[in-house]
């Protein structure tokens, strides 16, 4: 099962962050600072296994990282979930969300965090594993806004015609 | 105008505020103005505020007052508040909160919505948030859903059809045919979702993974479309055809597998087909080998297939990739137990992944190295444990300290290799071993009596150089406080002989006693040690008086108690000095099992044999009678001994030489002191000689404690002095002696003496108590022992 899913930048702010599992406000806030300073501790060249954080950690679970450009995206897995598997799948999040917006950069994920948090809720579903087809991924998050835009335009409309009379 | 703008616009207020304080007070007049908002009635801007205020729940401040107008948004007919909503109720609210049961009725309307987007909404949110009240009442739903036509909605289903049998066990029954019917899927998403969900319902119950073991023969063809299948567009990742299916395909197949040789064959072929045709340069062809071999080594496969499994695995260990290599040594810390002599013929390569410089794959070596020292390779093994003892990162050094600790326990090949290994822990490591250590160490070189010399030589050197590493000099002053006369001879077959000159030996205990980096404990080892050696170097006697004198006055009341005890060793009772300081006798090995937390007191009681004193303040030190030698008194019985009131020396040495008596149940600490009034119980004389008669009485306090008290007189003519008593019980009998009235008898019985034992007797047994008399009559030491085995008015 996952147990959170993390991204944040270089300098430890977060972009994204979603628990499976219930906690907290103040310990949600300790533990993505506690894996931020795990995980840029690490050097370029060693594996992207990590094990030792003390709040989301334990016995169990470990923390698989991938660093892109400016952000790390940190999956908190427990021993359940295949460890080359998740590895792969944070590089599908990253093609998903390449897709989506056009050559995905930081800013994108700041100013629609809503919409990565859609994106994300495709293939990733209570802790487990939705979909990994990036196609199918992407055909239903484009239908589903489509039907956000077509409401927004017709509540428009009406305001509109309201007006008018 | 895309409905996100004005969330877009707070976060380029927020970021563009320079510091922390600037951005607080953004986001406390966005809250305020989000939170006047939601008082108000419908408007258009609904969706926005939520989304805000979320973005603000992601920056650390509170949000809890969003939880109501997330119910209200998910209520609504409209689909971006919905979505927005039920993204607020996955990150706001949680069973803890009320508010989620007011949801309940939403996802229900919502799981039946004609739009197959508003479903899936409601199904995500259930799986992430639902309480087990609410997957109670909508797990008919889910049922249903999950054999809708729509495979969208069907794999959304069977992922929270996990979620619910997680949370309400006893509902798994439910989704067993569904589950079953999955199988026949087309769309990998959908059959993902099954075999997830299959998964779950095998582990938790052994009836249902007994029927599922039928599916095997389903499981193993949908396997081989998978890996024959050639390139598939929608699922490939770099080369290989849905490699996440096919993990939990694997996965699947290894928990049914297991323990059942019908089904194990059936895998076989498969297992071997993928283990040879999928293609492992790439990452993802990694992770279909990696499951495919743990699952071969956990069923019951063909030898041939485990041989295969265990080649893999150490090519994997021989990868560049440092992430291949780490999960080789998982899979391999997987198997070590059952398949020992396949690790290890890898053990070279990885006792060189302890070199490594990720700290992650040092971790694993570590402890995949530890699980292979085995008697034949302990020395070369310890050798490298012990170089990377000395350079690794500061989280591993506990673990590894312990592990080469236990290892050296069981394996070591002779006593002086296992005092080596440990003195060499100690030195590089010492701040990070634990307690037991101390004792352990002591107890393992009183044991071997034949290198004494070796052991206090190099204990003396290694405290020359270095005096900061704690249990080091603990030992250490131990050591040289029992040998300190072998130090002194300074011939020693084993090293090379170095003359130490007495002035050299207490230069260095002042050192320790002095220096800063001492703890209070080790300057107690050191005091003491600095007493003990006054009975072996001839010397400088006065040099040692005086320091003890001067620690006299020390701040620390456990030094102070010492010095004040020893002093008076020194002044008034000289002539003891040698039998109280004499050589510690031999403690017996408890053997490993048997470490319970009282052997951890052993330490606290060992270097601080004052602390008992602690706890009677100032009890003056007992006067003679307290013979120290008591060996005879403990190898006569094996019961534990409880000793009146003590001088700290011998308490010291009493205290340490209980744990002898095989299960060392360790002393009760002295109680209280308050004398007690003699009890009217009745009395039976237990002692009559010579003219002094004991005389013993008991009353039951409650219903395993029993006062005795002990009441002596004596009848002759002269006085008696230094009267005093001690006695044993059986093991599982708590004993507690409080102090005496007096410890002088005067003539033709003027007085009596009282003194009265506490005892706890819980587990009932037969109640028998031995007790020495001593004291000191016309100037002529008399002990005497008697046993009590029947206690009146019990």
């Amino acid at each position: 099962m996952i147990k959170a899913i993390l991204i944040f930048n270089n300098h430890g702010k977060p972009r994204l962050s979603k628990f499976y599992e219930h906690y907290n406000e103040d310990t949600e806030q300790q533990i993505i600072r506690e894996t931020f300073h795990l995980v840029s501790k690490r050097d370029e060249n060693v594996c992207n296994f990590l094990e030792g954080g003390l709040l989301i950690g334990g016995s169990d679970y470990k923390l698989i990282y991938r660093h892109y450009a400016t952000l790390y995206f940190v999956f908190c897995v427990d021993s359940s979930e295949s460890e080359l598997g998740i590895l792969d799948l944070i590089q599908v999040f990253v093609e998903t969300l390449d897709k989506c917006f056009e050559n995905v950069c930081e800013l994108d994920l700041i100013f629609h965090v809503d919409k990565v948090h859609h994106i994300l809720a495709e293939m990733v579903m209570g802790g487990m594993v939705l979909e990994t087809n990036m196609n199918e991924i992407i055909t239903q998050v484009d239908a589903q806004n489509k039907m956000e835009k077509s409401e927004v335009s017709a509540s428009l409309k009406i305001c509109y015609l309201d007006q008018i009379q | 105008m895309s409905p996100s703008v004005p969330l877009q616009e707070m976060i380029r207020a927020i970021r563009s505020a320079r510091t922390q304080c600037e951005e607080r007070g953004v986001i406390q007049r966005e809250c305020a103005a989000i939170r006047a908002q939601f008082r108000q009635t419908d408007n258009g801007g609904r969706s926005h505020n939520l989304a805000k205020l979320l973005y603000v729940h992601m920056l650390g401040y509170p949000a809890h007052f969003g939880q109501m107008e997330c119910v209200r948004m998910i209520a609504s007919p409209r689909y971006s508040e919905k979505r927005v909503g039920y993204l607020g109720a996955m990150m706001l609210l949680d069973e803890k909160q009320d508010a989620s049961l007011l949801i309940t009725n939403s996802i229900k309307n919502d799981l039946s919505h004609s739009n197959q987007y508003v479903q899936s909404l409601a199904l995500c949110t259930l799986a992430c948030m639902g309480s087990a009240e609410m997957c109670r009442d909508l797990a008919p739903e889910i049922d249903r859903l999950l054999r809708s036509s729509n495979s969208y909605i069907k794999k959304k289903a069977a992922l929270c059809a996990v979620h619910i049998v997680r949370k309400v066990h006893d509902l798994g029954e439910l989704f067993v045919p569904s589950a079953r019917s999955l199988l026949s899927e087309k769309n990998h998403g959908v059959l993902h979702g099954a075999v997830v969900l299959i998964t779950e319902l095998c582990e938790r119950s052994p009836e249902t993974l007994e029927r599922f073991r039928k599916t095997v023969p389903d499981l193993v063809q949908i396997m081989k479309g998978l890996v024959i299948s050639g390139y598939s567009p929608d699922h490939d990742v770099a080369g290989v055809s849905d490699p996440f299916l096919q993990v939990r395909i694997l996965r699947l197949l290894r928990i049914l597998g297991r323990n059942n040789e019908a089904a194990s064959d059936a895998m076989n072929d498969l297992l071997a087909q993928v283990a040879t045709n999928t293609d492992s340069t790439k990452t993802v062809g990694n992770a279909v080998l990696y499951e495919t071999v743990l699952t071969v080594l956990d069923i019951k496969s063909e030898s041939g297939l485990r041989v295969l499994a265990v080649n893999i695995l150490g090519r994997f260990l021989l990868n560049n990739d440092r992430n291949i290599r780490y999960i080789a040594m998982t899979s391999l810390q997987k198997i070590v137990l059952t398949d020992h002599n396949a690790v290890q013929r890898h053990r070279g390569t990885i006792v060189d992944c302890l070199k490594d410089q990720d700290a992650s794959v040092k971790r694993r070596a570590l402890e995949l190295s530890l699980a292979l020292v085995s008697a034949s390779n302990i020395r070369s093994m310890m050798k490298e444990l012990l170089i990377f003892l000395s350079s690794c990162p500061p989280e591993l050094r506990a673990q590894a300290a312990s592990g080469i600790f236990n290892a050296a326990e069981r394996y070591a090949p002779s006593k002086r290799w296992h005092i080596d290994t440990i003195l060499h822990v100690l030195t590089t490591a010492g701040g990070d071993v634990r307690d037991e250590t101390v004792p352990n160490l002591i107890q393992l070189i009183t044991n071997t009596s034949e290198l004494h010399c070796y052991t206090v030589h190099k204990l003396y050197r290694a405290l020359l150089t270095d005096i900061s590493q704690q249990p080091l000099v603990q030992v250490a002053c131990w050591c040289i406080g029992e040998y300190g006369d072998l130090l002194l001879k300074g011939e020693c077959q084993e090293t090379e002989a170095v003359q130490v000159t007495e002035d050299d030996v207490l230069d260095a205990l002042e050192i320790v006693l002095q220096s800063h980096m001492s703890t209070p404990t080790t300057r107690g080892f050191a005091l003491t040690a600095t007493m003990k050696l006054s009975t072996r170097i001839t010397d400088n006697v006065d040099r040692i008086r005086s320091i003890v004198s001067i620690y006299g006055s020390c701040i620390d009341v456990e030094l102070q108690q010492r010095a004040v005890e020893y002093n008076a060793l020194f002044k008034k009772y000289d002539h003891m000095r040698a039998a109280v300081l004499e050589r510690m006798p031999v403690i017996q090995k408890n053997s490993l099992g048997q470490t319970n937390g009282e052997l951890s007191e052993e330490p606290m009681k060992e270097s601080q044999p004052g602390k008992v004193k602690q706890e009677e303040t100032a009890l003056p030190p007992q006067p003679a009678g307290q013979v120290v030698d008591l060996l005879d008194l403990l190898g006569g019985s094996q019961e534990p001994l409880q000793p009146g009131s003590s001088v700290a020396g011998s308490a010291s040495t009493q205290l340490t030489a209980a744990p002898t008596s095989a299960g060392g149940d360790l002393l009760d600490l002295l109680g209280g002191f308050e004398p007690t009034p003699l009890a009217p119980a009745p009395t039976v004389t237990v002692y009559e000689k010579n003219g002094v008669t004991l005389t013993l009485s008991c009353e039951q306090q409650s219903e395993s404690g029993l006062t005795v008290t002990l009441t002596a007189s004596n009848s002759t003519d002269s006085d008696i002095s230094g009267f005093t008593l001690q006695a044993a019980v059986p093991k599982s009998v708590q004993l507690q002696m409080r102090a005496p009235s007096t410890d002088c008898l005067p003539a033709h019985g003027g007085a009596k003496l009282t003194q009265l034992v506490v005892l706890n007797n819980p587990n009932k047994v037969n109640l028998k108590m031995r007790i020495r008399v001593s004291y000191t009559c016309q100037g002529s030491v008399v002990q005497d022992m008697v046993q009590v085995d029947s206690f009146p008015g019990l």
